[in-house]
């Protein structure tokens, strides 16, 4: 019998008899699914928060911030500067209209469901504008809010997770009641975060006087970017600068999610070390049981080569099964599951859903047969040394 | 203690199997404890009346200034001893990488409210006495190499000057140090009434007031009294203890709570299977041995003790190395000072070395009953038999 096909027999019959030692087998796979389990979560959290804050932003529009700020909450414009950035060359008109939008970006606080605590929602004050620059912003319950009033649309996602953001309902705002007259959604970015009320009114309510955040204007085209830069930096009287929208919230996701991606790896790395001593442990006894079967493959011709390659192959399939099943349990618990988090450096509520991604499944799987390869690794050599005599002894 | 040469046998029966359970179960509790650090940090109710300063913010938001006048309304309430604010600057030095606090307040009243930051008499004086004075604390000078005199630039974000200019200069006249909280020496004080002149907009506003009481006894009724005497203002307050303010964003990062407990009972549930497993094993490779003790007049009770002892042994043993880990990684390895950026002040509560005895007897049990229970039953003559 070929080296090959000595290791396909042993390992046939190692799987064979997995059943009977279900129990010990059962060990390395739940240790391996537990690990797995973990690290695909916490891997699953991050990259929902991260492409909710990436998808936000398009290649074809620009922001526009104070010099030095880059975040919209330190951000602030005047009403003013954007009536001269409206004369700037590379802005897509609509109706005669340039396309440029003054928004306003602040916090209220409100309690989000089953808590006590208030949390930090973000509050838009928003033009007409930027209803046209976001074709992606669609009505799905109720009405818009009318210009000038206290009315207000909540976004799907702050919907979800703030008491009281129903349709119909009122929220207090310094003395004056605003009514929520319907819910939104954006496909899914970061405004669905957020609560839209009329810019003016926001104006007044919050004391900003003629002023506002940001301003959000619509590229004409590939070149429009530079154009408008060069605008800006142009004119003396502003002290602004210009961001590509995309280039904007992709800076911002990185910094929200890396914390939670290290906290994943460190956590899963731990529970990974746990798992291995697990694996160790099942495979040192699973050889220990079965010195008289190995004794016997080994008298009888086999080497202790492809005893070895097919007790670490029995390991790495145990700890295959186990990364699969602890990737499962995963994405049945988390996939799709929605929270909401303080987002770096808008200090507000950003919420997402966890996506348990392909690639974070293949990370989970190499992970689990790094711990079935090192579990097996040492057993396997122990056995395949074992002096034959000395293992059919035993019996 | 006369039957510990039997349970010392049995332990050392087989030393790596010994050795490896002990080792999945201290990984068990070093994330146990570095989780619960973490969740208790989030998750732990604020006691009103551990602290003895009072933050007030604006019930709107934390970003929402108070008018100016609050500050000596604030004063006259009895019980309160010292009133001080502070404003957040945002603001980069040099590199956005060098990021540190920069808070805009009343020199004076500022170091009487934190009396724990020890500052000399002179650079005190001096901070009060210039407009454009800024004050750091100890670590961060060293930080940056900065002496007392250097003119340091601080670009503005959210605050431009009144001409448009967004770069602030200030002199640097005194250097406060923490030595209980090293975490409080990474922070920059600027001349609020300087600050307040120079600003584009904003004037005559705070940020949020610290107060300081008599007696923190009354936290709790003056706190009320706060919010009860600007309600129905345009500017109504919420007032809670420092600790309960820096809470505020620790809470806020979401359902944490939830999280690090689906991680824990995951990683319980699996060492509980593997020492479970483990114990199993090493009772029925033990069968026969089991049986001539009970022979020989061994009480099954005995039996019973003696094999849940050494897996309480196993548990035990597991939790105090996982547990120091945890300790030594917080403490010597610096995990504390890294957290403090994204978590707050976490600190190692006692409790947790509690809960974790409790926690590594409960697991010792529930692993180690079946076997013992199938000792205890075990008859004489079967047991012999297998044999």
């Amino acid at each position: 019998m070929s080296w090959f096909n000595q290791i396909i027999a042993v390992t046939n019959m190692n799987l064979r008899t997995v059943l009977e030692r279900s129990g010990s087998s059962l060990v390395v796979v739940i240790g391996i699914a537990g690990s797995v389990a973990v690290m695909v979560s916490l891997l699953a959290m991050a990259q929902g928060l991260n492409s909710t804050i990436a998808s936000t932003g398009d290649d074809s529009r620009a922001l526009i911030l104070r010099e030095g700020s880059d975040s919209e909450l330190s951000s602030g414009i005047s009403m003013q500067d954007i009536n001269i950035i409206e004369n700037s060359p590379g802005i897509m008109k609509f109706d005669e209209e340039p396309m440029v939008a003054a928004e306003i970006f602040t916090i209220i606080d409100l309690k989000k469901k089953g808590t006590e605590e208030t949390s930090n929602l973000p509050l838009r004050g928003v033009q007409g504008m930027s209803f046209t620059i976001r074709p992606e912003f669609e009505i799905i319950e109720g009405v818009n809010f009318q210009p000038g009033t206290g009315q207000v649309i909540v976004g799907k996602g702050a919907a979800d997770q703030y008491q009281g953001l129903e349709v119909g309902n009122e929220i207090d705002i310094r003395n004056s009641k605003w009514k929520v007259v319907g819910i939104f959604s954006t496909e899914g970015d970061v405004h669905e975060s957020e609560v839209w009320a009329d810019l003016t009114y926001t104006q007044g309510a919050f004391r900003r006087g003629a002023s506002a955040s940001v301003a959000i204007v619509k590229l004409e085209d590939d070149q429009s970017l530079d154009k408008l830069g060069i605008f800006v930096e142009n004119d003396p009287r502003l002290k602004l600068k210009v961001e590509r929208e995309s280039d904007f919230y992709n800076n911002q996701s990185s910094g929200a999610s890396s914390v939670i991606n290290a906290f994943g790896y460190t956590v899963a790395v731990i529970m990974a070390i746990g798992a291995l001593f697990a694996a160790l442990n099942t495979m040192y006894s699973a050889v220990s049981t079965r010195l008289v079967e190995i004794g016997t493959l080994r008298a009888i011709g086999f080497q202790g080569s492809s005893v070895l390659f097919a007790l670490m192959l029995e390991s790495m399939i145990l700890a295959l099964f186990g990364g699969l099943l602890g990737s499962g349990i995963a994405y049945l618990m988390f996939n799709g599951y929605t929270v909401s988090t303080l987002a770096g450096g808008s200090f507000s509520q950003t919420s997402f859903a966890f996506a348990v991604t392909a690639d974070i499944v293949r990370q989970g799987l190499i992970l689990a047969l790094v711990v079935g390869t090192f579990g097996g690794i040492l057993p396997a050599w122990k056995a395949s040394r074992q002096d034959i005599t000395e293992a059919l002894r035993a019996i | 203690m006369k039957y510990w040469t039997i349970v010392y046998a049995g332990l050392t029966r087989k030393k790596w199997r010994t050795i490896l359970t002990i080792s999945s179960i201290a990984i068990a509790f070093l994330l146990f404890g570095l989780l619960r650090s973490v969740a208790v940090a989030f998750t732990e109710e604020i006691d009103l009346a551990g602290d003895d300063r009072l933050v007030v913010m604006s019930k709107l938001s934390f970003i929402e200034p108070l008018p100016f006048s609050y500050w000596q309304r604030l004063k006259s309430i009895e019980g309160v001893k010292q009133v001080a604010h502070r404003e957040w600057f945002g603001g980069t030095y040099q590199d956005r990488s060098n990021f540190f606090p920069k808070w805009p307040v009343p020199p004076k009243e500022y170091f009487e409210v934190y009396s724990n930051l020890i500052i000399s008499e002179k650079e005190k004086n001096d901070f009060i006495n210039t407009r454009t004075g800024m004050v750091v604390g100890k670590r961060l000078a060293e930080r940056f190499n900065w002496k007392l005199g250097d003119k340091i630039p601080i670009m503005g974000d959210i605050y431009p000057k009144k001409d448009g200019e967004m770069l602030w200069t200030f002199d640097l006249v005194g250097i406060f140090s923490n030595p209980d909280n090293l975490n409080d020496e990474d922070q920059a004080f600027l001349n609020y009434y300087y600050f307040d002149e120079a600003r584009a907009f904003g004037e005559g506003t705070i940020g949020n007031f610290v107060v300081q009481v008599d007696d923190k006894g009354n936290n709790e009724r003056i706190a009320k009294e706060i919010d009860t005497m600007f309600a129905n203002s345009s500017d109504e307050t919420k007032t809670g203890t420092e600790a309960s303010f820096s809470k505020m964003f620790a809470s806020q990062i979401g359902d944490v709570g939830f999280i690090m407990n689906s991680i824990l009972s995951a990683v319980f549930f699996t060492i509980l299977l593997v020492t479970g497993n483990t114990m199993s094993q090493a009772i029925r490779e033990r069968t026969s041995e089991l049986a001539v003790f009970k022979t020989i007049g061994y009480l099954d009770s005995t039996i019973l003790l003696l094999v849940l002892a050494e897996s309480v042994i196993l548990c035990l043993l597991g939790a105090i190395i996982g547990i120091g880990l945890a300790l030594f990684l917080f403490f010597g390895g610096g995990l504390q000072d890294s957290l403090y950026g994204f978590f707050g002040d976490i600190v190692f509560k006692p409790s947790i070395v509690g809960s974790a005895a409790l926690l590594a007897l409960i697991t010792a049990v529930v692993s180690g009953l079946p076997p013992a229970l199938f000792a205890m039953r075990l008859k004489v003559v079967d047991a012999l038999r297998r044999n």
